[in-house]
């Protein structure tokens, strides 16, 4: 894959988060029952990193989880037989807390989506929101999903393919814009 | 990352790479989780069918075949020989044939011949996963036991595994003998002479080791697996009495520990409680036979969800 534009660096990356991180918690009023849920793979480090800050700045650690998605995907038979299944963690339970979700990119809401529906299987939080790093825009979305804290909106053609670059997968630290193959 | 398993059927453990073998074993781990939740159901199979074909009595087995596909959303369906045309004349070929004209996505069979599933796989378009045939393999018992085996000493390469008991018409020997060997473990079998094939040796390269005394395979094992005497298939007198069985070779808490202190103990049940196992083991704290049960119900619910996970089952 070619990439055709690099639209974030590790710096721009880390002054993203550090906004999306007090938002969060500037919205929900601290730290106090928020849940910070990382959707696997990449919005797993990334709901890290927001926990790591909104410690620094409220003083309180909010509990976490990490959802893995695949037993809830409405396009098993599309994306190739049996993906590989990993474990869902959530440290407490869900009920009553206020739930963020987290992910790496908003493209068609599908995986957010299996993402609720998984959290209802869980319990039932008090109200959830949706964390992302990059939103491809509104144009490309298939079902009614909108985030409510986004790093950086970023309109894109279908053509095109998101990479959000993590140290913990790819040995760096950067968003780009690939070609679809 | 790498598909953990790419087969469309599951006949035996005979066929099966050792990272074929872990892959569904980890694939096995994930699945533990849903049956603790409280909605213990998730909607990766949702719209398959799978048709439970049970030519041979089995209530635990075919229940943990039914719950694992009910967790997964698949819609079961049990047929059991009783009630089957088989018993007015259809031929095996043509029941297969007529349920798979029915488009099943996965057929789950029994049967107490060696090869019925290997046969069935030939002409069905659905995914078929071996739940025991004859005395060949029972590869989902074997799975769970290593699952057992693994969730309690954490790996199963360098195990000392001591295999009790009627082995010659044991596939729950069969299977374990293979998946353990493939996967590191040295396996030590016992048992009296005319339930120990003598071909034993040529059956793996290596990791086996046939004892002449019961206490030679217990002695220092690190997993104490015992089978069930097959009373039904005592007609022609393998042994004189149960009750000499039970002295010679029945696991005590004495001859137990001969093992290593952390030894555990599994069985494939159901048991027969003072012949090939004394209560006070069964039900002693080094038993994992629940467990067993337990994790038999992710186990098939990982075989079922990589044997039907596509449209057509591939």
């Amino acid at each position: 894959m070619v990439e055709k534009s690099r639209i974030m660096d590790s710096t721009s990356m880390k002054r993203a988060l550090r906004r999306l991180s007090t938002e969060i918690a500037e919205t929900n009023q601290g730290a106090d029952d928020l849940y910070l849920v990382g959707i696997r793979r990449r919005g797993v480090p990334l709901a890290e990193r927001i926990r790591d800050k909104i410690e620094q700045i409220e003083g309180v650690k909010p509990l976490y989880g990490i959802l893995d998605i695949t037993l809830y995907r409405d396009d098993l038979s599309t994306v190739g037989a049996n993906p590989i299944v990993n474990r869902t963690e959530l440290e407490e339970d869900i009920d009553g807390k206020t739930i963020v979700l987290i992910d790496d990119v908003l493209y068609t809401g599908r995986t957010i989506r299996a993402a609720l529906d998984q959290l209802m299987d869980f319990g039932r939080p008090k109200r959830v929101q949706l964390a992302v790093l990059i939103d491809r825009g509104r144009e490309h979305r298939e079902l009614p999903i909108q985030a409510d804290f986004v790093g950086k909106t970023v309109p894109t053609k279908q053509t095109e393919i998101i990479k959000v670059m993590l140290k913990e997968f790819d040995d760096v630290e950067a968003v780009g814009i690939f070609e679809r193959p | 990352m790498k598909k953990p398993y790419r087969r469309r059927d599951l006949l035996g453990i005979r066929d099966l790479s050792p990272a074929e073998i872990v892959g569904i074993l980890d694939t096995a781990e994930t699945f533990t989780e849903i049956s603790s939740r409280e909605v213990k159901k998730v909607p990766a199979l949702r719209g398959k069918t799978i048709i439970n074909l049970f030519f041979e009595a089995s209530t635990r087995t075919r229940t943990s075949f039914e719950l694992a596909a009910k967790r997964l959303s698949a819609d079961a369906v049990n047929i059991s020989v009783s009630s089957s045309s088989l018993s007015k004349g259809e031929t095996l070929l043509d029941t297969a044939l007529n349920l798979d004209a029915m488009a099943p996505d996965c057929i789950v069979v029994r049967h107490s011949s060696a090869g019925v599933p290997h046969q069935l796989a030939k002409v069905s378009q659905a995914a078929i996963v071996n739940a025991g045939d004859g005395s060949n393999e029972h590869p989902t018992q074997a799975l769970l036991d290593a699952m057992t085996i693994r969730e309690h000493k954490k790996h199963i390469d360098g195990l000392e595994v001591a295999i009790v008991g009627d082995i010659l018409h044991s596939r729950v020997a069969r299977s374990n003998i293979h998946l353990l060997t493939k996967l590191g473990a040295n396996v030590r079998i016992a048992g009296p002479g005319t339930l120990v094939p003598g071909d034993l040796a040529s059956f793996v390269s290596d990791g086996l080791t046939v004892c002449p005394h019961v206490e030679d395979a217990l002695h220092g094992a690190d997993v104490v697996m015992i089978l069930r005497i097959q009373r039904e298939r005592q007609d022609s007198a393998y042994f004189p009495t149960l009750r000499e069985y039970s002295i010679h070779y029945g696991l005590t808490n004495d001859r137990l520990d001969l093992a290593r202190k952390d030894a555990i103990v599994l069985h494939p049940g159901p048991m027969n409680r003072g012949i090939e196992i004394a209560s006070d083991v069964a039900d002693g704290s080094r038993s994992l036979i629940l467990d067993q049960v337990k994790y038999g119900v992710a186990v098939r619910m990982a075989v079922l969800y990589l044997a039907s996970g596509s449209p057509t089952g591939n």
